[in-house]
């Protein structure tokens, strides 16, 4: 770790002036995860300071604290050279720091001016609505972003990427000192992104310090002056843009340490177990297909938004296709819902666990047996030792840490939540497993237990495919890995002959 | 023209009114009279006052079950009070009362993050057992005939309580329009989290709400006792039910952030017709409970046809 | 004053609760005992078998139809509908007792309030309506067919005397009301069937996370049609209860009782947001409701003045328990 401080004094000669925004070994853990640990990051005032880093990287939990959504557990904020304490958003907002989140904070059923000045409408004898006013301020507003649609349009009608200008235009109300974008672009069309680069140079050149993050190297090279990386909840360094590239970055974000203990042997393939030809839904993706072998692992790697999730609710019975079809052993099937899913040897372990995985308000043992309970249950009536037997063996196999079988999820850490979702799978004795972002939000060594659980089961014989966003994840568990953009397969590499170079212009609709 | 049908499909309760007025003027020569058209406003009144504040509280995302119990508190109270109090006396102390109860609610529903649901649905099990413990179980009635006369008198030929009742639905219609309230509580009601991020006070504009909608109970309440020229203590029993039909006839969603005045206005219109024309062509009160009853349902089933996302598991 | 409010933080060692959490957890059971000393103490009257087998009794119609409502709470549904149910089977059990014979009219009067539940269930199960308003505008429809069917007529049976019906509400078995047995066999057997079934598991599932549920193969159509077949089966139970006691009913006979079968529901802790709650505790629930009617009669307060404590009583438990679980006596918004 020593070195890692005197990396960033070599690669960060830190120029104090100018500096509006510093956090100094800023750390915050939860129950079980270190999500930053002593991170620091300066932001001057007229940059674009891009925040690199993989899912769980911690970037999100940094914009958090910066937006006063979270509480650092150590460390400073200091905003124009005062220490600041910011216990919610609405103070961030006071000292002038905004954030336009991934997921958007607006009200749908109102017009787009009322969002943009929500809780700060313009009035006129105290009390009532200076509707025209708060039309004519937020005409202007988007006038500047160059935005197609009125004041008066309901929200609700908009496109995503016009709710997001939204989202911006909310910021600019403020006359922001520092205004922080987490991943901006995910939804938009490049005519979009071009206006919205456009007005984010315009504020720089106005004074304000933006935060950029992003997963996009393209972008972050157009658009930025400098770049922090962060890997696994720890400073890397921070990088003139005129003066790196995109391998130097990209190497500090994954770092060397793939595991290395896992062998990529081609695995013995066994007979198709899942055949997908030409599956599509109008407006979410489109003729995908693929097959899953029994004994192999198939990595669907892309971008949040790329369509995977979709593609795997469909397989399962959650989405009815417009097009295509879906064999499972050479059999033609029709999965209606996730029980005929069920039935026919499928499992799913969820993207979210909290929302889809688990019922948390239940115990370790009644949501180990919830998919199958069909199996537990004689005349109606639940076996509860036939239960706890289950639920024990698998504590022990996915080495599950937990008090005991009455144990309610919810107090559980998230490895340990993500293990008895697992858990719940393989008591129903699927044949085919998907897994949805696995690891996502879970301490790094939960992390590698999961990915070893993953090598074990493709080779006891269980079809396995596992959706990632994280690239040394697909790359440590695949055989194959599938690369998806915008609603559509790109590319399909085999494991050995892939690099993460191809990969990242595969899932960025580069083509090679 | 485009605004009008921009009106109709986004207030469709008022095609119901509009078929059921032209229905009922063809079935019955008695339905289409400008005194029939004033008694149907004053029969709607008293549900109205009440479905004006329900608006008010369910676009905030919230439910006020106690509404029918403070009704007949309020009216008990300033029926029964008069002897010691007078008129005016007697109907301060009912408005007090049901901004108190109005109060108490909200201040409840804010301090303790209990859900308006079972607040309201405390309060009206408890009010009602005020009301009979006051009253003792008696109905009370207006020696002053001045009081009832106000119940029965008109101005230019309308009934007076029917006037109050247009006058309080464009106040009603103007502050929730055209205030800062007003546009907070559908930012509230809409997206209870974005509009906590963004600086409002949830719980300031909740508290308002339930003070206004035990005003207006209680306001609705002596109205209608203006009208009995008395008051029993079991007035008002089943109108938190009348009122939220209404308000979600007129479009108002359950779940908050959308609705409006005037579709609450048709709402209650639209019940008051049916009711008089109904009566008018004497058919048993008891078929217009059915056919509320299933209105209601299918105004929600068309509601949710045409406003769902399709989503996962669709 | 600070180290009482102290003293309701959370976050204690291991092993140890605060007290707001006890009373989060045990708030019921103290409650109960509560009721039952204060009013033991106050009254010599109360603490008596006789007295306590009343108190059951008077719970029993009330109590007999929480049981169902349980199960849609639990559900993440509620039942508004079931007061007017109520009113529909007694008057229907009532008047197909003197034209088709007592058992044929228990026969009838249950397909008829089965087919009305599955209305419900069908509407809110299948169609995925908002229950509570599905459940009103039922209320309002079921009270229509109510008083379309008796024509606005109060109904009663001629021969009082010499009929079996009379068996469920003026019996007794082993010195028990037959009333009470109904309520407590048929609560203990819920509770069976809530704890120890697949069918009660789903339940919980469907109420404490409908999408993991969806995602776990649960068909919530399906089980949330049947928790209204069985609040409307536990509602005709409650009607047989009632039509033979009073041998005679009223067309709005059930009128309000949905609010004071909720209030028990509540009372006993089960979240009206679905997924936990206890057929045990709505009984207890149901229990302290007429304990404090019956205790508060005893001691001569107006008869009315158990709505005011139920009032305060609702309020207060379901305040501790939500406290509990923020670990802050009050709310921060």
């Amino acid at each position: 770790m020593s070195t890692q401080a005197e990396l960033k004094e070599s690669i960060n000669p830190r120029s104090k002036e100018n500096c509006l925004l510093v956090l100094k070994n800023v750390s915050k853990s939860f129950p079980g995860v270190k999500a930053l640990d002593g991170v620091d990051l300066d932001v001057r005032a007229g940059e674009v300071h891009a925040l690199l880093g993989e899912n769980g990287a911690g970037k999100s939990t940094l914009m958090k604290i910066l937006a006063g959504i979270y509480q650092p557990d150590g460390g400073e904020v200091i905003l124009e050279d005062q220490l600041v304490h910011m216990s919610s958003p609405i103070e961030a907002r006071e000292h002038g720091v905004l954030l336009i989140h991934q997921e958007l904070s607006l009200v749908p059923d109102m017009t787009v001016a009322e969002n943009v000045f929500l809780g700060n409408i313009p009035r006129f004898a105290n009390i009532f609505v200076n509707n025209r006013h708060l039309n004519d301020r937020c005409g202007e507003i988007l006038t500047r972003l160059n935005c197609k649609f009125e004041a008066t349009e309901r929200l609700g009608n908009l496109s995503i990427a016009n709710q997001q200008m939204v989202e911006i235009a909310r910021a600019l109300v403020f006359q922001p000192k520092v205004v922080v974008f987490d991943e901006p672009t995910a939804s938009l069309t490049d005519y979009e992104k071009v206006v919205l680069f456009g007005v984010i140079r315009e504020l720089k050149e106005s004074g304000t310090a933006i935060v950029y993050i992003s997963h996009r190297m393209d972008e972050i090279f157009e658009l930025s002056d400098r770049i922090s990386v962060l890997r696994d909840g720890t400073y890397q360094g921070t990088f003139e843009t005129a003066q790196t590239n995109e391998d130097e970055v990209t190497q500090r974000m994954i770092g060397r340490d793939l595991d290395a203990d896992i062998e990529h042997q081609p695995p013995e393939l066994g007979i198709k177990a899942l055949k997908v030809d030409g599956l599509g839904i109008e407006g979410l993706y489109s003729d995908i297909s693929f097959d899953v072998h029994v004994g192999e692992v198939v990595g669907f790697y892309g971008l949040v938004g790329a369509g995977r999730t979709e593609v795997m609710e469909t397989i399962f019975g959650l989405r009815k296709p417009d097009s295509g079809s879906v064999q499972i052993n050479g059999e033609d099937l029709i999965i209606n819902s996730p029980s005929d899913a069920i039935d026919h040897g499928l499992g799913l372990v969820p993207e979210s666990r909290k929302e889809q995985g688990l019922v948390l308000g239940m115990s370790c043992k009644d949501n180990t047996t919830l998919a199958n309970i069909r199996k537990f249950t004689r005349f109606g009536w639940i076996d509860t030792a036939a239960e706890r037997a289950i639920f024990e063996e698998y504590m022990e196999k996915l080495r599950i840490k937990c008090p005991g079988w009455e144990y309610e999820t919810l107090n559980l850490s998230g490895g340990n939540q993500q293990k008895v979702v697992i858990g719940k799978w393989l008591s129903t004795s699927p044949k085919i497993l998907i897994l949805d972002e696995p690891t996502r939000g879970i301490d790094v060594g939960s992390k590698s237990e999961i990915h070893h659980l993953i090598r074990e089961l493709a080779k006891s014989g269980l079809a396995v495919i596992v959706v990632s966003s994280e690239m040394p994840e697909v790359l440590t568990v695949s055989d194959r890995i599938i690369a998806m953009y915008d609603g559509s397969i790109t590319q399909c590499f085999d494991r050995n002959e892939v690099t993460e170079d191809t990969l990242i212009r595969a899932i960025t609709g580069q083509t090679v | 023209m485009n605004r009008i049908i921009n009106l109709i499909t986004r207030q469709p309760i008022w095609i119901f009114v509009f078929i059921c007025i032209v229905f009922f003027s063809f079935s019955s020569p008695y339905f289409l009279d400008i005194r029939n058209f004033s008694n149907i406003l004053l029969q709607a009144s008293t549900i109205g006052l009440i479905a004006l504040g329900m608006t008010f509280v369910m676009i905030n995302g919230n439910i006020d079950l106690s509404v029918g119990a403070t009704l007949a508190l309020a009216a008990s109270l300033a029926v029964g009070l008069q002897p010691q109090l007078g008129i005016m006396g007697a109907v301060l102390v009912g408005l007090l009362s049901g901004i108190l109860i109005g109060a108490l609610n909200g201040i409840i529903a804010w301090k303790t993050g209990v859900d308006a649901f079972i607040v309201t649905l405390g309060a009206m099990i408890g009010v009602r057992g005020l009301v009979f413990i006051y009253t003792e179980e008696q109905a009370f009635y207006a020696y002053d005939l001045a009081y009832s006369d106000f119940g029965a008198s008109s101005l230019f030929g309308i009934p007076v309580l029917a006037l109050i009742f247009i006058f309080l639905t464009i106040t009603a219609h103007l502050v929730l329009k055209y205030t800062i309230h007003g546009r907070n509580v559908f930012a509230v009601g809409g997206n209870r989290v974005a509009a906590k991020e963004a600086g409002i006070r949830v719980g300031p504009h909740m508290l308002l709400n339930f003070i206004l909608i035990g005003f207006l109970a209680a306001l609705s309440g002596i109205l209608l006792s203006t009208q009995m020229g008395a008051s029993t203590p079991n007035l008002g029993r089943n109108y938190e039910l009348w009122t939220i039909t209404a308000v979600v006839l007129g479009g108002t969603r359950l779940t908050g952030g959308f609705g409006s005045i005037i579709g609450t206005l048709g709402g209650v219109l639209a019940i008051a017709i049916l009711r008089n024309g109904m009566n008018l062509l004497q058919v048993p009160s008891f078929y217009v409970l059915i056919i509320l009853g299933s209105i209601l349902i299918i105004v929600l089933f068309i509601d949710k046809r045409f406003s769902e996302p399709k989503g996962v598991g669709a | 004053m600070k180290a009482l409010l102290d003293s309701f933080k959370p976050g204690l060692k291991g092993g140890e609760i605060s007290p707001l959490q006890f009373f989060g957890k045990h708030g019921i059971s103290v409650a109960f005992i509560l009721c039952v000393v204060i009013f033991s103490l106050s009254t010599q009257k109360f603490l008596s078998t006789d007295n306590f087998l009343t108190v059951v009794m008077q719970a029993s119609i009330i109590g007999t139809i929480a049981l169902g409502v349980t199960f849609v709470v639990i559900g993440g549904n509620l039942d508004l509908s079931v007061g007017s149910l109520l009113s529909f089977a007694t008057v229907l059990v009532v008047d197909l007792h003197d034209k088709v014979g007592p058992g044929a009219a228990i026969l009838l009067m249950f397909v008829f309030t089965l087919l009305i539940g599955s209305v419900n269930g069908y509407l809110i199960g299948y169609l995925r309506l908002n229950s509570l308003i599905v459940t009103l505008g039922m209320l309002s429809a079921i009270q229509g067919i109510t008083l379309v069917y008796s024509g606005g007529k109060n109904v009663d049976i001629s021969d009082q005397e010499n009929t079996w019906f009379a068996f469920f509400g003026r019996e007794e078995l082993f010195g028990i009301p037959i009333p009470a047995l109904i309520f407590i066999v048929l609560g203990i057997v819920l509770q069976i069937v809530l704890l120890k079934s697949g069918f009660g598991r789903k339940i919980f599932a469907i109420g404490g996370n409908a999408t993991a549920s969806l995602f776990s193969g649960l068909r919530r159509n399906r089980l949330v049609f049947s928790t209204y077949l069985l609040s409307a089966f536990t509602t005709g139970c409650a009607a047989l209860i009632l039509g033979s006691r009073v041998m005679g009913s009223q067309n709005n006979v059930g009128e309000g009782y949905e609010l004071l079968v909720l209030a028990g529901v509540i009372l006993g802790g089960t979240s009206l947001l679905g997924g936990s709650g206890s057929i045990a505790r709505t009984v207890i629930g149901v229990l302290i409701l007429a304990m404090i009617q019956n205790g508060l009669l005893l001691l001569g307060f107006p008869y009315y003045t158990q709505w005011l404590v139920t009032w305060v009583v609702i309020i207060v438990a379901v305040w501790l328990d939500i406290a509990a679980k923020r670990g802050k006596l009050f709310s921060t918004y």
